[in-house]
């Protein structure tokens, strides 16, 4: 007879300490549902882990059952679930990032000199793309991303404490107010524009969506524009795709230009909400929207829609459009299947129109300016303008605005300085480990929407990854495979299983070719969203342009 | 009827309108699409991909479980590219499967059927690191190497039993079934419910000890003994055992079960069964002191059926002619069949002679009944509780549905889930508070007052259906002036609640277009027990909310046929169909119907009988299937009653508590091992089928009813229940249309069923009432206290309850393994202060006194339970919780207050020793 378990009923209790401390944290936060996510931030933020205790209370405050907040909270990365008999991680994690342009930086051997020197006191893990490939490689301390990391700033950090992120210099609301901002947006309000006109505007610019899927905006604003009210918006910064950071480029630049785009696109469509979702990752635009976005409101207090600010927590499945929105709505970051379209059913099964950040930083140029001052650009037949992020081996990595269509070549020749010495251009992913890659031989293909599925890659985010005779085509693809494998959501069996039974296959000497395009095709055919679709890309690619190799 | 027309593999298909892709190949019959996330009646989910196929003008495959035909849509499920990825996520999945291919734990597997199939053959992929097993639970075991992810036992547990134990934790390939926080299932919350074993298509969670490995001889499609829910299974025999139990649709579980009905089965072969007839050895003594069976040498001897029908029934007829037939009296049992029950009254009222025939009802809602029949002139639902899906507000009152009508609970929980308001009201806060709206955990006893701030603020606020209350009621105003004492103002501090709940509540549920009102023992359990019902119907009709689909009355009913045994009369105050016995024109009927005269007067119920047995005018009992030394109140007068009889005769399958009193015992049936029929709370007729024999020399019960029947003068000749139930037909005018061939073809027939062919009405009162003026009648009811208050000296309320794994008096359920192994020990529900108070570690022993009794029992902490209140199921003879209870009754129903009696409880003492 086991008294003590004779004295209570099956499963945890509710620990009064532990119920004192969430409930203080949690303080007047609404205990819906949807909020699942801010609570495990806050007490992961608090104790640097979630233990079962205060995820038995955080239950009983929420009234969900253990099994929901459990599945929740291990879905995320960021959070790290620590029961009864476990060991809590040390206070401190530093995260070296592991993907593509990292990886070709040194990140592996850092991190193993890391794991020597830094002791038992720090938790040394690696994470997938932190967006900052330009400086790679990268390793977070606490939340405080050191660029072109070396053993030594990185123990300099730690031993200084330096946890915070350094906020940049950037356009803050009064000197986007004093320089022009938020004047379109007022003339709209007032009525001096029409949703018709502005709309009108979008659709002539051409303006596709920049996250990668390329809708066009104009057209978008139109279709959840027929569905009836109430409808949402929701901002798209889970910026994860490696190789991207033009989105976190622009939030540390100039954050207005998004918020500005949003409320014109909520006043055109007749939105009352809005969404943003902002990666964990990126604390420093975390505590710059936090600013500007109450400034935004104290400058409007009566004409504004409302706008919460969320924050992913480590999955960039999130950057999916509708897991990202179960992911706003508390739940584990799982893309639904379509139909229904989110554009119908939504946010809280609302009529949604959803946007990539940098989609909505461009609105207001084009309508200021007119839709031409963005079509006219454009090489080789295509129109507009991209925020490339450029990484890899040249000399000037970072976001580059480049006219849509033009070349890879042109892009390392005109705008990244050329490849740094001792290199030579070998390959490069055009969009992201998502996209597949290209040969060198190919480099002078247009950059754009619809110009590069036919060689079996895609523009993607635009996240340029240039590598060279240094580098190996089946490693980058390696690492692209196992960077999906981590992250797939897990829901379908093409992308779950075929990405874990993928590595093996790749980690061959010689590849089985006709059976990895067997497992491609049905990872690409048959896969809920888009993560399984673009997961054999890099693979088929490396077999189609760098078979050597294979 | 509208159809869409679509092209699959180049045949012209119509589909339904709602019908997916998938459903109309199948119902068609052609393209054999495999599956596997799939199940009938549970959402899509769309997770696994094998069902895919290709849709002409789509970029990528569509799984066809998910999506819906559109006119002239071109489906392709046999081309090369469908075909190549069916195959290929086949391939996948195959490849993590265990190494001998195909699943070990189970015959059945969906995996290796599709496999096969489609032709696969060995898959050219790694396998994973498999998961650990685990068999930390004694009625499931957890294989979870032959997972695929499918998500349908997350659905179960979460979408369609909403015990929400299962998640789907962690990420990727890392996802995994986990238990609460990835607990052992033995140490989670799972109540085994067994929806999710049920529900796996690979083996991975089975039932345990391989029992799925087994083939079954025989497959019987029967009922559940437990609940009134009434919930369809399919037993599975094997070489004249049972072998597992499986849910089948049926109108009131749709193919849900709980532990007890799914893993509760095997107390059928326990070796304690009675297997031959036994008469008490002269002179063997009778005290208050219970019998250990197996000790039974030392006070009965074997006998044949011969010698034990003849002792008992001459006891019978000696007692009746020299003391008068009231000196004789019997309980019947509630979870007999309607065959069984209206054979044993009918045995009673023409072989004895007299109306002292009663059973457990007495003990359950007979104030309920007595308040519906003098209010609405029947003492049946109004609405099957599965309307819960059509109510917009379901009003829960007393009632723990979780632990005593678990698979009803379900809808309810569904209903939340889909946006319908629960009103909870209960001292007691359960598993269920969560999803309630409005968690009303008000103080023990105050339920009238409640009830009349409700109405109060319903009339206040000009919120009655003013042209319901004048076209199908009356004595409204009585009602009214009545409940202008209760303004929730003044109710507040006496129930507990805050005065704008109250209002807010009484709102909710007087505007909603559909509410119902469900209630329990909490509310039937008390001297109050009818004034308690009588608010909740005032409650119904002043609003209207009766006579339509969502709304009305439901007293959930207990027993699995006590619904049954009340509508063949196993009652003292009516005939079959709640005629009054002492209605002339009644007792005229059934003596020409019966060829024989009747006694005219009404006869004692349950307690009163165990009162006249003290006082000497009952002599004589005849208790089949029933354990009053267990579920009568005060038990030491209870078994001091029965160890005074001079002839007690003692029908069941086991040697229980009231078993040791008797002079004769005789060996009947199990519920598998009869057939006949039973009613469930929802007035469902549901037929049993016999599965199995009943062991060694244990006979029918109606044989051996029909024997000593035969013995006591009456000419009985039936051949079997089938028998029985046409002359029950005749007898039940609400019966009349149900046939044995419609119920062997339907299962399930719903009476009021007046004549063959009617379909059988779900939702009564439609169009006004059952009494003389078609009326309902408003019985106002004035606020007061229970009986035994507590006082200095015994300061705590003592509750009797219920609990999930047991059932009642323990006879069965003690003596079913899994069920036993889940809660082997008595257990007195406490709040964690009032444990420290006395400075008692949570499962340590505490002994509890009352004025007529003291048990010891292990203490449970239990922050739902309200300080100064204490919960306890009367399932364990070590710790038989009805030797502290008072039989003070009901003066309208005669239902003793179980619900409420005054303790005192100090640290320490030692339960008894278990009696079997």
């Amino acid at each position: 007879m086991n008294k003590k378990k004779l004295g209570k009923q099956k499963g945890r209790l509710v620990d009064s300490e532990a119920l004192l401390e969430v409930q203080k944290l949690l303080s007047d936060m609404p205990l819906r549902k949807d909020m699942l996510i801010e609570a495990l931030h806050l007490i992961q933020d608090e104790f640097h882990y979630l233990s079962a205790k205060h995820l038995v209370a955080l239950a009983h405050e929420m009234k969900l059952a253990h099994a929901e907040v459990f599945e929740v909270a291990t879905f995320y990365h960021h959070f790290d679930v620590i029961k009864e008999n476990d060991a809590p991680p040390p206070p401190l994690t530093v995260r070296i990032c592991d993907s593509l342009t990292c990886e070709m930086s040194g990140a592996k051997e850092l991190t193993e000199s890391l794991k020597n020197v830094l002791g038992e006191g720090v938790r040394i893990q690696p994470v997938p793309c932190v967006g900052r490939c330009q400086n790679a490689p990268v390793a977070v301390v606490g939340k405080n991303p050191l660029d072109l990391a070396t053993i030594e700033s990185v123990q300099n950090a730690v031993n200084k404490k330096e946890v915070r992120p350094e906020i940049p210099e950037y356009v803050g609301f009064s000197q986007y107010r004093d320089t022009g901002g938020y004047q379109l947006f007022q003339e709209c309000n007032s009525g001096k524009r029409t949703a018709e006109s502005v709309i009108d505007e979008l659709k002539k610019s051409g303006l596709r969506g920049l996250g990668g899927a390329g809708f066009p905006a104009g057209s978008k604003w139109e279709i959840v524009k027929r569905f009836s009210g109430p409808r949402l918006l929701a901002v798209n910064i889970d910026e994860g795709e490696p190789g991207t950071f033009k989105d976190r480029f622009y939030l540390e630049t100039d954050p207005h230009r998004f918020l500005e785009g949003s409320l014109i696109a909520a006043w055109a469509v007749g939105i009352d909400e809005i969404y943003i979702y902002l990666r964990d990752e990126y604390a420093a635009a975390n505590e710059i929207l936090l600013r500007e976005i109450k400034e935004l409101q104290s400058a409007f207090p009566d004409i504004l829609p409302q706008i919460y600010l969320r924050r992913g927590a480590g999955a960039y499945i999130c950057g999916e459009e509708s897991a990202m929105i179960e992911s706003i709505e508390g739940k584990r970051g799982i893309p639904r299947l379509r139909p229904p379209y989110v554009a119908e059913v939504g946010l809280f099964d609302r009529p949604t129109l959803e946007h990539n950040m940098e989609t909505l930083h461009w609105i207001r140029d084009i309508v200021e300016k007119g839709a031409k001052s963005f079509s006219s650009h454009g090489r080789r037949g295509r129109k507009g303008l991209r925020a490339f992020s450029v990484s890899g081996r040249v000399q000037k990595p970072g976001v580059h605005l480049a006219p849509a269509g033009i070349s890879m070549l042109e892009l390392i020749d005109e705008y990244c300085g050329g490849m740094l010495p001792g290199h030579s251009f070998y390959g490069y992913f055009p969009g992201g480990a998502s996209g597949g890659m290209l040969p060198a031989s190919l480099g002078d293909l247009p950059l754009d929407f619809d110009t590069l599925q036919e060689h079996g890659t895609f523009i993607g985010s635009a996240a340029v990854i240039v590598f060279s005779d240094q580098d190996s085509a089946r490693k980058l693809a390696l690492n692209a495979m196992r960077f999906f494998e981590h992250e797939s959501c897990g829901q379908c069996t093409p992308c779950r299983v075929g990405t874990a039974k993928a590595i093996p296959l790749m980690e061959q000497k010689t590849w089985n070719k006709s059976l990895l395009e067997e497992l491609s095709q049905t990872m690409e055919d048959a896969s809920i969203c888009g993560l399984g679709q673009a997961a054999p890309n890099p693979l088929r690619c490396v077999m189609k342009y760098f078979p050597q190799e294979v | 009827m509208e159809t869409i027309s679509f092209e699959l593999n180049g045949q012209t298909l119509e589909a339904l309108v709602g019908e997916t892709i998938l459903q109309a190949a199948d119902r068609a019959g052609v393209a054999d699409i495999p599956r596997l996330c799939y199940k009938e009646g549970y959402r899509t989910d769309g997770n696994c991909r094998s069902c895919v196929v290709e849709i002409e003008g789509e970029r990528v495959l569509a799984p066809s479980c998910c999506r819906y035909p559109q006119q002239g849509m071109k489906v392709n499920s046999k081309s090369e590219r469908a075909v190549h990825s069916q195959k290929m996520v086949l391939e996948l999945l195959l490849a993590d499967m265990p190494e001998s291919g195909k699943s070990p734990y189970t015959p059945n597997s969906e995996l290796d059927e599709w496999v096969e199939k489609l032709g696969l053959s060995k898959p050219r992929f790694s396998r994973r690191v498999q998961p650990a097993f685990d068999n930390s639970h004694p009625a499931m075991s957890v294989n979870l190497d032959t997972c695929i992810q499918c998500t349908r036992c997350v659905r179960a547990c979460r979408e369609v039993q909403v015990n929400d134990v299962i998640g789907m934790a962690y990420r990727g390939s890392h996802a995994e079934i986990v238990f609460d926080f990835g607990d052992p299932m033995g140490d989670s919350t799972c109540v085994a419910c067994g929806e999710c074993v049920q529900a796996c298509p690979t083996g991975a969670l089975m039932p345990a000890n391989d029992v799925g490995l087994v083939a079954p001889d025989k497959k019987v499609e029967s009922v559940c003994p437990y609940c009134g829910v009434g919930c369809l299974l399919t037993y599975h025999v094997k070489e004249g055992k049972l072998l597992r139990v499986n849910g089948r649709e049926g109108p009131a579980n749709h193919e849900r079960l709980c532990v007890k009905g799914r893993y509760g089965f095997d107390y059928v072969h326990h070796p304690d069964r009675l297997t031959k007839p036994l008469i008490r050895i002269k002179d063997a003594p009778k005290t208050i002191e219970l019998l250990q069976p197996k000790d039974w040498q030392k006070v009965f001897r074997e006998a044949t059926w011969e010698e034990a029908l003849d002792f008992a029934a001459d006891g019978f007829s000696k007692i009746r002619d020299e003391n008068g037939p009231d000196a004789l009296a019997a309980f019947g049992c509630a979870k007999g069949s309607n065959e069984e029950a209206y054979l044993l009254q009918k045995l009673v009222r023409t072989g004895f002679g007299t109306n002292n025939i009663d059973h457990c009802t007495r003990l359950c809602h007979a104030s309920s009944v007595s308040a519906l029949l003098e209010g609405i002139g029947s003492g049946a639902v109004s609405n099957p509780f599965t309307d819960v899906t059509d109510a917009e507000v379901i009003f829960l009152i007393g009632a723990n549905p979780i632990g005593n009508h678990p698979v009803a609970a379900t809808f309810m929980k569904n209903a939340v889930k889909a946006g319908k308001k629960l009103i909870l009201l209960d001292p007691r806060r359960t598993a269920l508070s969560r999803h309630a709206t409005y968690d009303l955990q008000f103080r023990p006893d105050t339920d009238v007052a409640l009830l009349n701030s409700l109405m109060h603020v319903i009339i206040e606020e000009k919120l009655c259906d003013e042209k319901y209350i004048t076209e199908h009621t009356t004595d409204f105003e009585k009602l009214k002036s009545n409940v202008a004492d209760y303004s929730p103002e003044k109710v507040a501090p006496i129930c507990g609640i805050p005065e704008e709940t109250l209002r807010e509540v009484a709102r909710t549920y007087a505007t909603a277009e559909s509410a119902i009102i469900l209630w329990g023992m909490g509310i039937s359990q008390h001297i109050h027990g009818t004034d308690n019902s009588r608010c909740l119907i005032a409650l119904s009709l002043m609003t209207g909310q009766i006579g339509r689909p969502g709304t009305g009355l439901h007293p959930l009913r207990g027993q699995n046929n006590v619904q049954g045994t009340s509508d063949m009369g196993l009652i003292p105050m009516f005939f079959p169909d709640y005629k009054s016995v002492t209605d002339p024109e009644n007792k005229k009927w059934f003596e020409n119907f019966w060829g024989t005269s009747l006694n005219p007067k009404t006869g004692l119920t349950v307690v009163e009988i165990v009162d006249a047995v003290h006082s000497g005018g009952v002599r004589g009992m005849y208790v089949q299937g029933e354990n009053p030394a267990m579920s009568d109140p005060n038990l030491n007068h209870a078994r001091g009653a029965l160890s005074m009889l001079e002839h007690l005769v003692v029908q069941d399958i086991f040697l229980t508590e009231t078993a040791g009193f008797a002079d004769v015992i005789f060996p009947a049936s199990a519920f598998p091992e009869k057939s006949g029929t039973f009613t469930n709370s929802n007035r469902q007729v549901q037929l049993g089928r016999q599965a199995i024999d009943p062991p060694g020399n244990a006979r029918q019960d109606w044989w051996i009813i029909q024997e000593v029947a035969r013995r006591l003068g009456v000419d009985w000749s039936y051949d079997g229940p089938e028998e029985i139930f046409s002359e029950i037909r005749k007898a039940t005018p609400s019966m009349a249309g149900i046939t044995w061939k419609r119920l062997q073809k339907e299962h399930s027939v719903t009476y009021p069923c007046n004549k063959e062919g009617d379909p059988g009405e779900a939702i009564v009162f439609r169009k006004g009432f059952p009494t003389a003026n078609k009326k309902a009648r408003f019985v106002p009811a004035k606020y007061t206290h229970a009986d035994e208050m507590p006082d200095e000296e015994f300061p705590f309320v003592f509750i009797t309850s219920r609990q999930l794994e047991h059932w009642h008096t323990g006879s069965m359920t003690r003596r079913a393994t899994v069920l036993n192994a889940i809660e082997p020990y008595p257990v007195v529900h406490v709040h964690p202060d009032d444990l420290q108070k006395l400075g008692v570690e949570p499962g340590e022993a505490v002994t509890i006194e009352s004025r007529r009794g003291k048990i010891s029992t292990y203490s449970r902490q239990d922050p739902g339970v309200q300080q100064g209140n204490l919960f306890m199921s009367f399932a364990y003879n070590e710790a038989a919780a009805n030797l502290i209870t008072t039989s003070v009754l009901d003066p309208f129903g005669k239902i003793p207050e179980v619900k409420f009696c005054a303790v005192r409880m100090s640290a320490g003492g030692n339960p008894e020793m278990r009696i079997g």
